[in-house]
């Protein structure tokens, strides 16, 4: 069930604990390049905990996360800064620095990876502000700005260095659907645009669906499915289903693509 | 009773684990390979809020003090005659002990505290995990600065603390109450040695300083990253700053001035 195309991330025999509770158990996941990458699953099934591990964040008790055949948990201190700075992500509270505008918080990393003048800066910066839609907000703080415009100047800062992967943790939760809408097609055009590598973990799964070109399944500690949207609807089980149908996603229930729900129930197994 | 026994073991190894991890964080800010160009802003800032910002309550807390020293004295010595002597007393109660311990007390309410709370709130908005995943270390970008500062501003003010309290002594006992002013300051410039009591002195402020601002930039990295963490946090600092100050000051008095 591996996808064909070349990975950037994989994902080898993930174990990791908290107390005595395994988030992990013998995961596999191969991240391909270039593409979005959708990892779902229910809140609690430690989806934030694998980006987090991705990032070296966190170390696994067992297995390998190989970044184009590193292993980042054996890295040392130093060269996981460095591989750091080929990853971007955004975080689910977007995490701007408080004291810096808006300008100087997507102008930090280059200001501390880059040794580019000033001047030179200050274009990069308004073009990637200008990619989210926020170059007139740029002296503004962070405390001045809503929910969905501090995710996006996040996202702006988070692809500030042309990282190679960007990771977005939960990018739709808490958002207006004017904002949500715009961030979807955000992800999507600078994925496009940029030729970076997406992760994406969320369990907005319409949104999700929507711009994943591979999704994973989460449940457990395991990978219960894989695969593109259309495969994944095609799947038959009860655990797959259970998840698509029991979040707690809103008034609005979600129909994910599943056969007709009374012939569904009369069907025999 | 083995019950007991158990969650007192567990107690003390969890203890013992949050005084390696603080010696590590002092570690790994400090030791590893500073960079004085990008330092020196960061330092001069935190410097700004951690030292310039406690200046008023340092003075103001200094005048007082001495100026209560100043009566007080008064009123003991007037007895046995010998009320000149009060500039001695002011100057030597504050130099050795007052100066340094009420200045550390204060620091570690006013800047400590406000160190905690804001590394805690930078926890737990994210902002020290995205600066690792920028590629920045947050224990040399956030943390060391802010050690630095403290370091450098306790003594310091410990010394303004000192000075203004002296002032404060002379303001009641001379201007007030009228005691000559040559003997006062005669008595005091007789009995105060330099290195026995002002060096001393500075030595106890700068081992406060570095204690204070130690436990109040751990309790911030460490706390657990919700307001109810962050406000008990903020708590430890001040509690553990303070009685840290207190022993530490027994400690270090005995072995400053126990032979004499």
């Amino acid at each position: 069930m591996k996808p064909e195309h070349d990975s950037i991330i994989d994902i080898r025999g993930l174990s990791f604990f908290r107390g005595d509770r395994a988030i992990f158990d013998d995961v596999n996941i191969s991240i391909p390049r270039g593409k979005v990458t959708a990892i779902m699953g229910p809140s609690g099934t430690g989806k934030t905990t694998l980006l987090k591990l991705i990032g070296g964040q966190l170390r696994p008790e067992r297995g390998q996360i190989l970044l184009e055949g590193t292993d980042i948990p054996k890295l040392g201190r130093r060269e996981l800064f460095e591989a750091r700075e080929r990853m971007g992500m955004l975080f689910q509270s977007g995490a701007l620095f408080t004291d810096m505008t808006v300008f100087e918080n997507v102008a930090f990393p280059l200001r501390v990876h880059t040794a580019l003048p000033d001047d030179m800066i200050r274009d990069v910066v308004l073009m990637k502000l200008q990619a989210v839609g926020l170059r007139g907000a740029r002296d503004l703080m962070p405390s001045e700005l809503s929910g969905g415009m501090a995710r996006r100047v996040a996202l702006a800062r988070a692809i500030a260095l042309d990282p190679d992967i960007v990771m977005y943790d939960e990018p739709f939760t808490g958002q207006d659907p004017i904002a949500m809408g715009v961030l979807v097609n955000l992800i999507r055009r600078l994925n496009q645009a940029l030729g970076h590598t997406s992760i994406i973990v969320s369990h907005d799964i319409k949104e999700t669906l929507g711009i994943a070109d591979y999704i994973y399944l989460l449940s457990d500690g395991r990978v219960i499915a894989q695969g593109s949207p259309e495969e994944l609807a095609d799947i038959d089980s009860e655990q797959v289903r259970q998840f698509m149908q029991g979040l707690p996603d809103g008034p609005v229930p979600f129909h994910f693509k599943a056969p007709d729900y009374h012939q569904d129930l009369l069907q025999e197994h | 009773m083995l019950d007991i026994l158990q969650r007192l073991g567990h107690k003390a190894l969890s203890r013992l684990a949050a005084i390696g991890r603080a010696g590590q964080l002092l570690l790994q800010s400090l030791v590893a390979a500073p960079q004085p160009l990008t330092m020196l802003p960061l330092v001069l800032k935190q410097i700004y809020f951690v030292g310039v910002l406690s200046l008023v309550i340092i003075v103001v807390s200094g005048g007082f003090i001495g100026m209560v020293l100043g009566l007080q004295g008064y009123t003991i010595l007037v007895d046995y005659g010998s009320e000149q002597a009060v500039g001695q007393m002011v100057a030597l109660s504050l130099v050795r002990e007052l100066a340094p311990v009420v200045a550390a007390l204060l620091f570690a309410g006013r800047a400590g505290s406000a160190l905690t709370a804001e590394i805690g709130l930078m926890k737990a908005t994210e902002q020290l995990a995205s600066l690792e995943m920028i590629g920045v270390d947050p224990l040399r970008r956030i943390i060391a600065p802010r050690l630095w500062a403290g370091f450098i501003c306790m003594p310091i003010l410990a010394i303004i603390f000192a000075v203004v309290g002296i002032w404060g002594g002379s303001l009641v006992a001379v201007d007030w109450l009228g005691i000559y002013e040559g003997s006062f300051w005669a008595n005091m410039q007789q009995s105060v040695d330099f290195y026995d009591d002002v060096v001393n002195g500075i030595i106890k402020a700068v081992c406060f300083g570095i204690v204070v601002t130690w436990i109040a930039v751990f309790e911030g990295y460490d706390c657990i990253p919700t307001s109810e963490g962050i406000s008990q946090a903020t708590t430890r600092t001040v509690v553990y700053s303070s009685l840290a100050v207190l022993g530490l000051d027994f400690i270090l008095t005995a072995l400053m001035f126990g032979e004499l």
